[in-house]
C-alpha cells in the first residue's frame, strides 16, 4: 500500500513504541511528510493507536502532515532571528502565500516550515528556499522574494 | 493500618495508599479534576494540593504516598489560595457562557469556582477559536470548553482500549484531538460515552435529541411512544437528588404519561424477547456446528468496537438486534397495526443509559422497509431534563404500571442492565430449552457482581457449555484475541462495553462514582430476588407475541425484524 513506509518498517522488526520517533523521522525523510496511511501502518507495526502517533508527531515541529511544496521555505525562528524580527517575516510569508507554517499551498508550489535555528545567525533574519539562503530580510524584501519565485513559476508555465 | 495526620487529627492508611485515598476514607473531601479513582494517578491538574505542615510545601494528594509521620493541612490558607489560583488560570481562556452550557449547574469547574470564591476574572488568557464537533450521532465535542485534564484520553485508552482521543500539539497549542484532527465520526470512536461521564466540563456531551422529541410530542399527526431500558429505573432517581439505587419505575412511567407519551413500554420486555431469539440461536449453533463461541450483540459500542478492531470476529456475534431495536421493530410493524395506526405516524422514542444507542438507532442496517426501528434516543440525563422541562414533581405522582402488551417482563430481562445479566437470563432459559426443567437455583452467582472476566461451566442435559462474561472494552481485548486466534475455550461470551454494564453506561448520571454503580447493581438484584416471574421463557406477553405475530423464535419474521448484519470497518485512516 505504502511501500516506502513498509520498507522503513522492515528495518525495525519487532520494534516497540520506543522506536516511534526514529521511524517517524525516517518515514518523513523518504516520503517528505507523514501521511495518514503511514501513521496507520506504523501504528499496526508498533501496536500504537493512530491518535497517539499523531499526538507525538504534533508535539515536535519537525514533522509535517502534508507533502512539501515545489518551493519549500524554511523560516528561521532562532534567537538571533527572533530578535531581528523573524515573527514578522513569517507572518508576511504566511499572508503572501495564504498558508500557515506546516502547510502546503493548494497548487502544491509552496510550503512553509519553521525551524529553530538555521545556523546563519550573521544573516538574521534569514530564510532558506530549497537550499538557497536569503538573509538580512525585511518584511518588504521577503514579499519580493516570494513574488520572484511565483513569477519564475509563471514563466515556466508559459 | 498505619497512621498519618490530617488537620491535626490522626487518620489511618494502608501501605501503598495515596494521601487522597486516606483522606477520603477519613471523610475529608479534597477536590479533584484529573483524578480517576480506578486508574493510577497522574497529578496533572494540581487542584488536590494539600499543605505539608512540616515543610509548608504543597503536595498533590492524589499522587503523594501516605506515610507515617506525614502531617497535612487540607484547607490551609496556602492550599485554598493555590486551588483558587489554579481555577482562575483554568478559567483564563474558558468561555463565559455557563448559562447556555449543557453542564450549567452540573459542571465540576463551575462548582469549584463557586466553592473557592472566584468572583472576578483576574487572569485573561488568549483564546483559540475552535469548532464544535457535532459529526458523531452520539457525542458532541466543544474543544473551547476543554481544560485538558486528560480524563477522556485516559478513559478511552486505559479503560476502553479504544484510544480515539489523545493530546496533540504542545504548550499553549495543546489540545485533545483524534488522529489527524479528524471529526469524531471518522475516528475510531465507538460512541460508548465513557469520556462524557469522565468530562468535568461541557467539552464532551451527548448529542441531544430532546428537540426532536419535543417537536414530535407537539405534532398532532404523530403517536409518540417511549420505551425505557432496564437500567434507567434504578438510575434516574439520582438526577432528582434521591439516593442512588432507588427504583422509581412507577413514578417515571407516571411522569412519562403526564408528558404525553401515548404508551410507555419496558425494554426489559424485549430483553426477554432477545433471550428467546438468542438462546435459540445459541442452541442451533451448538447443535448444528455453527460458529462458536457466540458473542452477545446488545451493546452497540461493543458492536462498533468489533467492527473496527476485530472484523474477523464478526461471524461470532449473535445476529440478534439489541432489545431497543427489537422493541422498536415490533412497535412499528406489529403494535401500530393492532392500534389501527399508520406505521409511519408512530414516533418511537427510547430512553437509554447509553450514548452508543443513538449511533445504533441511526445504523442503516436498522431500517426495515425504509423505516427506522427507533426515531430518537434519549439518555438518562436527557430523560431527566425532559421531566424537569415539563415541571413535573415526582414526589406528587402516583406510580403507574407500563403499558401492555410490552409492559410485562421477567426479572431476567431486567438483569440486562448489569454486566452478567444477559448471560444469567440466557442460562436460565437455555437450561429450560435444552432440559425441559427450570434451574434449581436461578441465581447464577459465578457471573454476578465482579469486574473483568468471569466464567462458568454449565451442564445442560448432555451438553457442557463454557460461558464467559466481561465488561469494559479494554478488558474484552484479551478474550477477543483468543477468539480471533481460534483458541477461545468458550461457547458463549457476554460483552458489555461499559465497566459493570449499562448501569454504568455513558448516558447515565455523570461522574465516575463506583459506589453509586454498586447501589444500582444491588437494586437490580433486589428486583430479581423479589420477582415472581424470573425467566424470559415464561413471559406470557412474549409467548403471545410469537403466537399472534412472529411465529417461532428464529423464524422467518424474526429474521426480518429482529436480526441484523454487521459491517467490517477499519482502524486505518
Amino acid at each position: 500500500m505504502n511501500t516506502m513506509t513498509e520498507q522503513v518498517l522492515t528495518r525495525y522488526p519487532g520494534a516497540g513504541r520506543d522506536k516511534l520517533i526514529p521511524i517517524l523521522q525516517e518515514v518523513q525523510e523518504t516520503d517528505g511528510y507523514i501521511s495518514k496511511e503511514a501513521v496507520a501502518l506504523i501504528g499496526r507495526h508498533l501496536g500504537v493507536p493512530a491518535s497517539k502517533i499523531y499526538g507525538v508527531a504534533t508535539f515536535y515541529n519537525q514533522f509535517r502532515f502534508t507533502p512539501k511544496g515545489k518551493y519549500h521555505i524554511m523560516v528561521c525562528r532562532g534567537t538571533a532571528c527572533h530578535v531581528k524580527g523573524s515573527a514578522d517575516i513569517l507572518e508576511r510569508i504566511e499572508r503572501a502565500l495564504k498558508i500557515k507554517a506546516g502547510e502546503t499551498s493548494r497548487d502544491g508550489l509552496f510550503s512553509i516550515e519553521v525551524v529553530a535555528c538555521i545556523g546563519a545567525c550573521g544573516l538574521a533574519p534569514v530564510i532558506c528556499v530549497n537550499g538557497e539562503y536569503h538573509g538580512k530580510l525585511t518584511g518588504d524584501a521577503v514579499e519580493k522574494i516570494v513574488k520572484s519565485y511565483q513569477e519564475r513559476e509563471a514563466a515556466h508555465g508559459n | 493500618m498505619e497512621q498519618m495526620r490530617a488537620n491535626g487529627s490522626a487518620i489511618s492508611f494502608e501501605q501503598g495508599e495515596t494521601v487522597l485515598s486516606a483522606l477520603k476514607r477519613a471523610g475529608i473531601r479534597v477536590p479533584t479534576l484529573c483524578h480517576i479513582e480506578c486508574l493510577p494517578p497522574v497529578g496533572a491538574c494540581r487542584i488536590c494540593v494539600v499543605e505539608d505542615t512540616a515543610t509548608g510545601q504543597l503536595i498533590p494528594s492524589c499522587s503523594f504516598p501516605a506515610a507515617p509521620g506525614l502531617s497535612v493541612a487540607t484547607h490551609s490558607v496556602k492550599a485554598l489560595r493555590a486551588r483558587k489560583t489554579i481555577v482562575e488560570l483554568l478559567l483564563a481562556n474558558h468561555p463565559d457562557d455557563c448559562l447556555y452550557c449543557d453542564r450549567n449547574l452540573t459542571c465540576d469547574l463551575q462548582k469549584l469556582a463557586e466553592e473557592l470564591g472566584v468572583r472576578q476574572r483576574r487572569i485573561t488568557g488568549e483564546r483559540i477559536a475552535q469548532f464544535v464537533d457535532n459529526s458523531s450521532p452520539a457525542i458532541m465535542r466543544d474543544p473551547e470548553k476543554c481544560i485538558l485534564c486528560g480524563k477522556c484520553v485516559r478513559t478511552c485508552e486505559e479503560i476502553q482500549g479504544v484510544s480515539a482521543l489523545d493530546f496533540s500539539g504542545r504548550g499553549s497549542k495543546s489540545r485533545i484531538s483524534t488522529a489527524f484532527d479528524r471529526s469524531l465520526n471518522l475516528s475510531t470512536c465507538v460512541a460508548c460515552g465513557q469520556c462524557v461521564m469522565a468530562c468535568p466540563t461541557g467539552a464532551l456531551t451527548e448529542r441531544s435529541s430532546l428537540r426532536e422529541v419535543l417537536n414530535a410530542l407537539q405534532d398532532p399527526k404523530k403517536t409518540v411512544v417511549i420505551q425505557h431500558a432496564p437500567a434507567i429505573s434504578v438510575s434516574l432517581a439520582e438526577e432528582f437528588g434521591l439516593p442512588a439505587g432507588s427504583d422509581i419505575m412507577g413514578l417515571m412511567t407516571a411522569a412519562l404519561k403526564k408528558i404525553g407519551f401515548t404508551a410507555v413500554f419496558d425494554t426489559s420486555f424485549s430483553a426477554d424477547l432477545t433471550i428467546m431469539e438468542e438462546a435459540t440461536e445459541l442452541v442451533e449453533r451448538v447443535k448444528g456446528g455453527g460458529v462458536l463461541p457466540m458473542i452477545t450483540s446488545c451493546s452497540p459500542a461493543w458492536i462498533k468496537f468489533a467492527e473496527t478492531f476485530y472484523p474477523t470476529v464478526l461471524p461470532h456475534l449473535s445476529t440478534c438486534k439489541s432489545p431497543q431495536q427489537m422493541l422498536g421493530a415490533v412497535i412499528r410493524h406489529y403494535w401500530a397495526d393492532t392500534q389501527g395506526l399508520d406505521k409511519k405516524a408512530v414516533y418511537s422514542v427510547s430512553a437509554m443509559p447509553c450514548t452508543a444507542k443513538k449511533f445504533e438507532a441511526e445504523r442503516e442496517e436498522m431500517l426495515v422497509k425504509g423505516a427506522p426501528d427507533i426515531d430518537a434516543v434519549l439518555t438518562t440525563r436527557e430523560l431527566a431534563k425532559l421531566i424537569r422541562m415539563y415541571s413535573i414533581d415526582l414526589g406528587k405522582l402516583e406510580p403507574v404500571a407500563c403499558d401492555l402488551p410490552f409492559g410485562e417482563r421477567s426479572s431476567a430481562g431486567k438483569l440486562f442492565g448489569a454486566s452478567g445479566g444477559v448471560m444469567e437470563a440466557a442460562i436460565r432459559t437455555a437450561h429450560y430449552l435444552i432440559t425441559g426443567r427450570e434451574l434449581e437455583n436461578l441465581v447464577v452467582a459465578a457471573v454476578r457482581d465482579g469486574e473483568g472476566l468471569r466464567e462458568t461451566t454449565l451442564t445442560l442435559g448432555g451438553l457442557t457449555l463454557k460461558a464467559a462474561v466481561v465488561s469494559g472494552l479494554g478488558s474484552a481485548r484479551k478474550v477477543l484475541d483468543e477468539v480471533a486466534a481460534g483458541k477461545s475455550p468458550y461457547h458463549f461470551i457476554e460483552i458489555m462495553s461499559c465497566p459493570g454494564g449499562c448501569i454504568n453506561g455513558g448516558g447515565q448520571p455523570r461522574g465516575l462514582d463506583r459506589d453509586n454503580v454498586k447501589k444500582r447493581l444491588a437494586a437490580l438484584y433486589a428486583i430479581d430476588a423479589a420477582a415472581t416471574l424470573r425467566v424470559s421463557h415464561k413471559n406470557r406477553a412474549v409467548a403471545d407475541l410469537y403466537g399472534k405475530f412472529l411465529g417461532k423464535p428464529g423464524g422467518h419474521l424474526s429474521h426480518e425484524l429482529l436480526h441484523t448484519t454487521y459491517q467490517a470497518r477499519t482502524d486505518l485512516l
